[in-house]
């Protein structure tokens, strides 16, 4: 009778490494195929947007520091010419500007003729742009790649990063709550 | 055919040649001493380019790599700054990500305490399967049975 359990117990026990095994395939598949390295989170968050004192790209004699935008819940845009993936993103930044999203440019590591080309061609939805053309800033902001939007709160407070292209399922399910939510805080 | 071969060559020389020559005009660092320049090459293979995720700065050619690796360059010559200064300003932006080795932390504890842990128990393991198989002990006394089987083979007493 005893010895009825004991075999039972040692015929689970086989079963063991398989268990471990099975465990392991789970952690790689997650690992591997589900998890997107693409997306660091933003050492940033929650934290001011950084000092910088760049100039306008269209107006090229103005100024802007980060004291400038503080006020209005803002999306911060970063993008080049030489980025194909801010291209597609670039029509649906015109859709979000025109139901009056507040959205600031940072032409980021480009030539300011190119920049400004582009906005001729294509529609321009940025309130303005900041000229970051060495990538001073993006490194403070620790940006590693275009585009990347950051939300931003009336008080200067970065509250979100999204890596990559914002389009319509970006906007709907991440960025238009927490946009919402930041516009109804009062300063 | 000959000439092809030749200038086919020509032409791959001569665009290995441009893109030497534009490396070497991209990373034209200049430095006060040999000490800040080891510290240059040491911090660039320290640290993870975060675009590419697989290369340190110092292999990557990617645009955010060459910007860091001015940073870096700036802060050692202008700032005179030490490794730990350049490494928290990197880790304020970028995170632990672009540590390759990671600082201790809470988060970090499973990566530095995983493998010790891990071998524990494998040698526990280990352990338990050889005191389980170790063969009986040889002085065991013969109980009565035993011991009147082996007389009889014996033939009995002398």
């Amino acid at each position: 009778m005893s010895n009825d359990k004991t075999v039972k117990k040692s015929r689970l026990k086989l079963f063991l490494p398989l268990a471990f095994f099975l465990t392991f395939c789970i952690l790689l598949y997650v690992g591997l195929f589900l998890e997107d390295k693409k997306e660091l989170p933003s050492a940033l968050l929650n934290d001011p947007v950084p000092e910088f004192s760049l100039p306008k790209l269209k107006q090229p004699n103005e100024i802007v520091t980060q004291e400038t935008l503080k006020g209005q819940v803002y999306l911060l845009n970063v993008w080049g010419s030489w980025c194909p993936a801010c291209k597609v993103e670039h029509p649906y930044l015109v859709k979000l500007a025109k139901r009056g999203v507040r959205i600031i440019g940072l032409s980021y590591k480009d030539e300011d003729a190119d920049a400004l080309r582009w906005l001729q061609r294509l529609e321009d939805p940025y309130t303005f742009n900041i000229v970051d053309k060495d990538g001073r800033l993006g490194v403070d902001l620790g940006v590693y790649g275009a585009p990347e939007t950051f939300l931003v709160d009336k008080k200067g407070i970065i509250r979100y990063k999204h890596v990559g292209i914002v389009d319509q399922r970006v906007w709907v399910e991440v960025l238009k709550p927490k946009y919402g939510q930041l516009q109804k805080e009062v300063l | 055919m000959g000439s092809f071969l030749v200038r086919a060559l020509a032409a791959f020389a001569a665009v290995f040649m441009l893109s030497t020559a534009q490396a070497a005009v991209i990373e034209n660092y200049q430095f006060d001493d040999t000490v800040q320049q080891e510290q240059f090459f040491r911090l660039n293979n320290e640290l993870r380019c975060p675009q590419c995720q697989n290369q340190s700065i110092a292999d990557s050619n990617a645009p955010i790599a060459q910007d860091l690796r001015r940073e870096v360059h700036r802060m050692i010559v202008e700032e005179k700054a030490d490794d730990d200064t350049i490494v928290q300003f990197m880790l304020d932006r970028y995170g632990d990500f672009v540590l390759y080795k990671p600082r201790m932390s809470a988060k970090t504890a499973a990566l530095w305490f995983g493998p010790v842990i891990l071998l524990l128990i494998g040698l526990f393991v280990l352990f338990g399967l050889v005191r389980k198989h170790r063969p009986a002990a040889k002085d065991e006394e013969l109980d009565k049975e035993d011991r009147a089987e082996l007389d009889k083979i014996l033939g009995g007493k002398d």
